[in-house]
């Protein structure tokens, strides 16, 4: 018995590091959880990239549901991303909002016209400055707000029918939205 | 020629540290404050590289953050209000030194509740071990 000693604890030592890597894999450690969900969104009002003269705001989207998708030109994932939201975007029985986060209106402007633009509306925050209320921090990341103003839920990293379909679609029907999508 | 390389190596060293130092130059009313500011931003974490401190990091959205950090400390807003400004955005996950609250007392305590179980293991070890030692103690004692 004596003689097993160091081997149950070299046992022991490798359960823990096999369970550190088993629990580790099974989430993204680089995520930050928002602190915002089930809280009314920022206040924000931005220009829009196509009309840099006029805004969107708050308080003009309230009333009903809406998704704001943070994107920007310099962001690689983003491309990724595109397509599905191409795909989806319009069958999501809410309105889209791009959200171009941090970029160079030319830059946004070339990007949307090479991988199309999926959205109602595109809002262009040149300094970021805004993002920070939103607790953005990087792009691509998506946001539900309900009708109220209130952040129902959030997405950090590219949006896939995967993610659209568990979670996004369901979330939409909670807020009494029926997509056109087929889930 | 030796000279000459001594120059350029130099040129070279100075060239570093200006870049180093050039992050962001921000207008500090006094030094004081430049210290406060630095050592508030040691204490806070860059959201997009997460091993890195908000002092050091070159991403976008830390330049970003250490200039509302600065504004803010113009505005007189205090180390605590400018923390819980982002922890309200960005969640404990912004602080080197998460708070002490019941979702993290595993991550404070954790630590001590492994220390005592050790110690408790080898106190029921030594303790086991004695034991018949004690029964033939008499004889033992005579090897020393």
């Amino acid at each position: 018995m004596k003689l097993y000693l160091p081997l149950l604890g070299f046992l022991a030592v490798v359960g823990l590091f096999g369970f550190g890597l088993w629990w580790n894999s099974g989430h993204n450690t680089t995520l930050v959880p928002s602190p915002l969900i089930g809280k009314p969104a920022p206040d924000w009002k931005l220009p829009l990239l196509y009309q840099p003269t006029q805004t969107l705001d708050k308080t003009a989207m309230l009333g009903r549901p809406y998704v704001i998708n943070v994107f920007a030109s310099w962001c690689y994932v983003c491309g990724d991303e595109a397509p599905v939201l191409m795909a989806w975007g319009h069958d999501l029985g809410v309105p889209l909002i791009g959200y171009d986060y941090r970029d160079k209106r030319a830059d946004a402007l070339a990007w949307l016209s090479k991988h199309g633009d999926p959205y109602t509306q595109v809002v262009s925050d040149e300094s970021g400055r805004t993002a920070i209320n939103f607790g953005v921090y990087g792009a691509p990341e998506t946001y539900l707000i309900d009708a109220q103003g209130i952040i129902r839920w959030k997405h950090i990293g590219p949006l896939t029918p995967g993610v659209i379909r568990d979670k996004l679609l369901p979330q939409l029907r909670k807020l009494g939205v029926r997509p056109k999508a087929a889930a | 020629m030796m000279r000459r390389l001594r120059f350029a190596v130099l040129g070279l060293m100075l060239g570093v540290a200006f870049a180093a130092t050039a992050i962001d130059a921000l207008p500090f009313k006094n030094t004081a404050q430049e210290v406060r500011f630095q050592n508030l931003t040691r204490q806070l974490r860059c959201l997009v590289c997460q091993n890195e401190d908000l002092a050091d990091s070159n991403a976008k959205l830390a330049q970003d953050l250490r200039l509302v950090i600065f504004q803010q400390m113009q505005a007189g807003r205090s180390d605590a209000q400018i923390k819980q400004w982002l922890v309200d955005r960005y969640s404990d996950y912004v602080l080197y030194k998460p708070p002490l609250k019941p979702s993290n007392y595993a991550l404070w305590f954790g630590p001590f509740v492994v220390l005592l179980l050790g110690a408790l293991g080898v106190v029921i070890y030594l303790r086991r071990r004695a034991q018949p030692q004690m029964a033939s103690a008499p004889d033992e004692e005579e090897d020393w």
